[in-house]
């Protein structure tokens, strides 16, 4: 079997370089096309009709009218009377039209009838929740209850993180064109290989006659996988309208309600120790909701699972709110926010530093050396020593404090599979059917295949973004940079012994005893005995070379070219304006383990870009839903706050590149890296003020209530 | 940066009608309509009510181009629907976002925000215009060096804002970066690198407006 291992840290020229993104100056420039983008000859435009209500059965639904507004193409309904709709702004009926304010008064010209139901739309008190709270089995581990009572010290606590959207600035939806039996769909997706297959299914439909093609697309964070209702029913516009291509984007109320939610969650918790710090038992009693299907337990405690004596009950509340979706590290941002918030408050309650606290439990987590040695970088990174003070210490109107947060994440390759075409010319091919969902993917692979080749970056072609080429996993869970590095070197390495076979004769050797260096097919470690690789592409005679290469994750970590398995640690530095409530971000600092970095410039940029959502998280979002409307209050970006450039203060970031880090191979790191910055900036103003804002974000409003309560406690 | 300073009382009279079927086509509802929308509504009820598409002539990017637009249509949408100019992006299509930056009469203006039938007269610089294609302006080349994008969607008006801000101010300190390009919102979380870059392009444009 060829040798695909990495080539040794300190022989790549290539890989671990920083280089800027290739399809850059097509994004600066404004001439990268997303799917939004596309204006095809002949193009309908499309405009959806919502329901209002959040509880409500279709009596009926008539289009009558809209059918003959001026510019109407096509009208098609997603549901049928009888139907419940379980959410506001379900969708209800889509007009396709030759301009889209032509759609949109169409779609005000449908009549629909409803019976309105009774709605639940909020869930922050579970006592409230009745037969919509569902309990979902109780976890025990050693003897929780004689664990408590033998503690020293118990603290008792209660936190609480909302539901929030990805918001994805390229809303979802898609370009599609339905033409006699063959369908081509543009859509705004993570999924290129396998979001055809949804679409097949929706339509019953020949998987195979669909091309899906996604060269940008602006942004999913987990909600872009599935082909989606509006991907269904803007192909069958297209067939209903002889062909014409149909474009659907949601508009920015619909993205934000129905496009995807991060579930909440909510804790009641015990947690018991010894006198010295040692944490012997936890009791949690959480719930929480992504929607009409309710939510799962986060893994709580987190990082810090082992705690011998622990009982765990949750509850998923079913909501009549739009549903959830992935997003970026599934449930782990709400866990280390909940199992940290606790182990800070449980500190406080020891008098002790929760620096010490947490290296103290160390053995609790999967990886002790690994998480002490991070807290200490990560301390040193925000002079802990200096900063730190007993909660709630210092005078003055501005208070600043310092706070913890940890993460865990795994990170594997998926399946991927490449081919590579060395043509006779000397032009190098590759081909992958993944997607550039603003990792850098596209890079990397150039990275990867132009090391493999010894070939300058500028040698190689790398075409992805369509099913027509090899299928490659969709970009979930942290695991496209292992799969397609991966098949990508695999398959370089493959169609090099070929070029070698070739070569061998004219150079006088076995093919074994041949690299590729500079350009260059040489003798091994013999810069005379070479050819350039455009003499030795000439050797193939007129056929190209075409192999592929494959990622199976179940034979990868034999292979050693991936692996899983990221720690983190990220502290913040905050200030707290005790008479306003504004909360300030002074500093971030994160440390992330991350196996082999193949382009440390976009992965840090993951790891920046990861620090500035967990700020949004922590400081400004929330999907505010309206009980008596049973509506969502803040469907726009005025009122759903995002962090902006004067919000995030310094942040620093450390990338454990190091000789043992690098021999593991490579651990996807999009995910891990977005986990704990949201528990550290909690952590940090609960330091400031002395006391806990228990609800996320940490907005003015909830600042001054938690700073009352401690007044008038 | 808004294109709030746009809305004099002459344009305002002027697009009155106009700007009142966007509102409706926009789906605000009344209730959050303030009060100097409510005086244009009475403007309009005086105005002759003018509906459909009507050609106009947009100068974009240095050249005259006619296009047929209804009176409610968008600056922005009239780039991308009808002049398949989609540098801009549309995201909140409110004003809050930045996506769709563009330089209207000099200025930073919300695509989304003014009325395509407003911007007649006015010289419009959309990102298309920075740089003949397959080159890159000054302040596109310092997004790249510094990876201040990432899925790239906001980039475009990320670049324009900070053309606008350097062509007013050639020489930002990192604080008025910051405040400058306050009006746009990147998901991603680019704004490092963002911070950098404008400050890297005012450097290679020497301070001095390019
Ligand atoms: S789309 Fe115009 S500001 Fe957001
Ligand atoms: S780079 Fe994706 S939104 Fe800014």
């Amino acid at each position: 079997m060829p040798d695909y291992k990495w080539p040794a840290m300190n022989k790549r020229k290539i890989m671990g370089t920083r280089v800027s993104r290739l399809d850059g100056p097509a994004k600066s420039s404004g001439r990268a096309k997303y799917p939004s983008d596309m204006n095809p000859q002949g193009l309908l435009q499309t405009a959806i009709l919502v329901s209002p209500h959040a509880h409500a059965k279709i009596r009926s639904i008539n289009t009558d009218a809209a059918k003959s507004m001026p510019g109407v193409a096509g009208i098609r309904t997603f549901v049928n009377a009888g139907a419940e709709v379980q959410w506001a702004n379900a969708e209800i009926a889509i007009v396709a039209a030759n301009t889209e304010e032509q759609a949109r008064d169409a779609v005000r010209a449908i009549k629909v009838d409803y019976e309105v139901l009774p709605h639940m739309v909020r869930e922050e008190n579970l006592a409230k929740a009745g037969t919509r709270a569902k309990a979902a089995g109780e976890q025990i581990t050693g003897d929780p209850d004689q664990a408590l009572k033998d503690a020293d010290v118990v603290l008792q606590s209660e936190y609480g993180i909302p539901v929030i959207t990805h918001c994805c600035l390229e809303p979802h939806g898609q370009v599609s064109e339905w033409k006699g039996d063959a369908i081509n769909f543009w859509p705004s997706t993570q999924a290129v290989s396998t979001v055809g297959n949804q679409l097949a299914q929706a339509l019953s439909f020949d998987a195979a006659k669909i091309k899906v093609t996604c060269d940008y697309m602006g942004g999913g964070f987990g909600s872009k996988f599935p082909a989606d209702s509006w991907g269904a029913e803007g192909a069958r516009l297209s067939k209903d309208t002889g062909g014409r291509p149909v474009k659907v984007f949601l508009d920015r109320a619909t993205e934000l309600t129905i496009a995807g939610v991060r579930p909440s969650h909510f804790m009641k918790v015990k947690v018991g120790a010894k006198k010295d710090g040692t944490i012997t038992a936890w009791q949690s009693d959480s719930w929480s909701t992504g929607g009409f299907a309710g939510g799962g337990m986060a893994p709580i405690p987190y990082v810090y699972a082992n705690i011998p004596n622990r009982r765990m009950n949750h509850a998923a509340v079913s909501l009549n709110a739009g549903p959830q979706r992935a997003w970026r590290a599934p449930n782990h941002p709400q866990a280390s926010f909940l199992t940290t918030s606790a182990i800070t408050d449980l500190a406080a309650k020891l008098n002790m530093d929760p620096l010490d606290v947490f290296l103290k439990n160390a053995n609790l987590t999967l990886r002790e050396a690994t998480y002490k040695s991070q807290l200490e970088k990560a301390a040193k990174m925000i002079d802990w020593k200096a900063k730190y003070h007993a909660p709630g210490e210092g005078k003055g109107t501005i208070r600043r404090g310092v706070g913890i947060g940890v993460a865990t994440w795994g990170g594997a390759g998926h399946a991927s599979k490449c081919k590579i075409v060395l043509h006779p010319d000397g032009s190098v091919e590759v081909e992958l059917g993944s997607q550039d969902i603003g990792t850098g993917t596209r890079t990397c692979i150039t990275m990867v295949a132009a090391e493999t080749l010894g070939l300058p970056m500028s040698a190689i072609r790398v075409k992805i973004g369509t099913n027509s080429y090899p299928a490659s996993g969709p970009s979930g869970g942290s695991t496209t940079i292992g799969g397609v590095s991966s098949s990508t070197r695999k398959a370089a390495v493959n169609a090099l012994e070929k070029l070698f076979e070739k070569v061998a004769p004219s150079l006088g050797v076995p093919a074994d005893q041949l690299e590729a260096v500079d350009s260059r097919i040489q003798v091994k470690g013999n810069p005379n005995k070479a050819m350039s690789w455009k003499q030795a592409a000439q050797k193939m005679g007129p056929q190209s070379i075409e192999e592929m290469g494959e990622n199976v994750p179940a034979q990868a970590p034999r292979e050693g070219l991936n692996t899983l398995g990221a720690s983190g640690v990220q502290m913040a530095e905050v200030e707290v304006d005790t008479e306003t409530g504004r909360v300030r971000m002074r500093k971030l600092v994160a440390v992330q383990d991350c196996g082999l970095v193949v382009n440390p410039k976009t992965a840090e940029s993951q790891v920046y870009g990861a620090c500035i959502m967990s700020i949004c998280s922590a400081l400004f979002e929330e999907r505010v839903m309206d009980a008596v409307t049973g509506r969502v209050l803040n469907p726009d970006m005025e009122f759903y706050k995002l962090a902006g450039l004067p919000d995030i203060g310094e942040i620093e970031v450390q990338m454990d590149i190091t000789p043992e880090h690098d021999a593991r191979g490579i651990i996807g790191l999009g995910e891990p890296c977005a986990i704990g910055g949201g528990a550290a900036i909690a952590n940090a103003i609960h330091n400031a003020l002395g006391v806990r804002v228990p609800l996320a974000p940490a907005t003015p409003e909830k600042v001054l209530n938690a700073i009352g309560n401690r007044r008038y406690a | 940066m808004s294109s709030q300073n746009d809305s004099t009382k002459d344009n305002l009279t002027k697009s009155a009608f106009s700007r009142r079927s966007w509102l409706r086509g926009a789906g605000i509802g009344t209730g959050v309509v303030g009060a100097g929308v409510l005086e244009q509504e009475a403007d309009a009820q005086q105005a002759k009510v003018m509906s459909g598409e009507v050609e106009i002539s947009l100068n974009l990017n240095g050249r005259p181009r006619s296009v047929k637009v209804e009176p409610r249509t968008t600056l922005l949408d009239a780039l991308r629907n009808r002049l398949d100019t989609t540098g801009a992006k549309r995201v909140c299509d409110r004003g809050t976002c930045g996506a769709c930056t563009v330089i209207v009469g000099g200025k930073a203006v919300y695509g989304c925000t003014m009325l395509a039938v407003d911007a007649v007269g006015k010289n419009i610089q959309t990102i298309e215009g920075l740089a003949p294609e397959g080159q890159l302006h000054p302040v596109s080349q310092a997004f790249v060096n510094n990876d201040a994008q990432q899925c790239g969607y906001c980039t475009p008006g990320f670049v324009m804002a900070s053309k606008a801000l350097l062509d007013r101010n050639p020489n930002p300190t990192v604080e008025q970066v910051e405040k400058g390009m306050a009006g746009n919102i990147c998901r991603c979380g680019t704004y490092v690198g963002v911070r950098k870059a404008v400050l890297e392009a005012a450097k290679m444009r020497g301070g001095s407006n390019a």
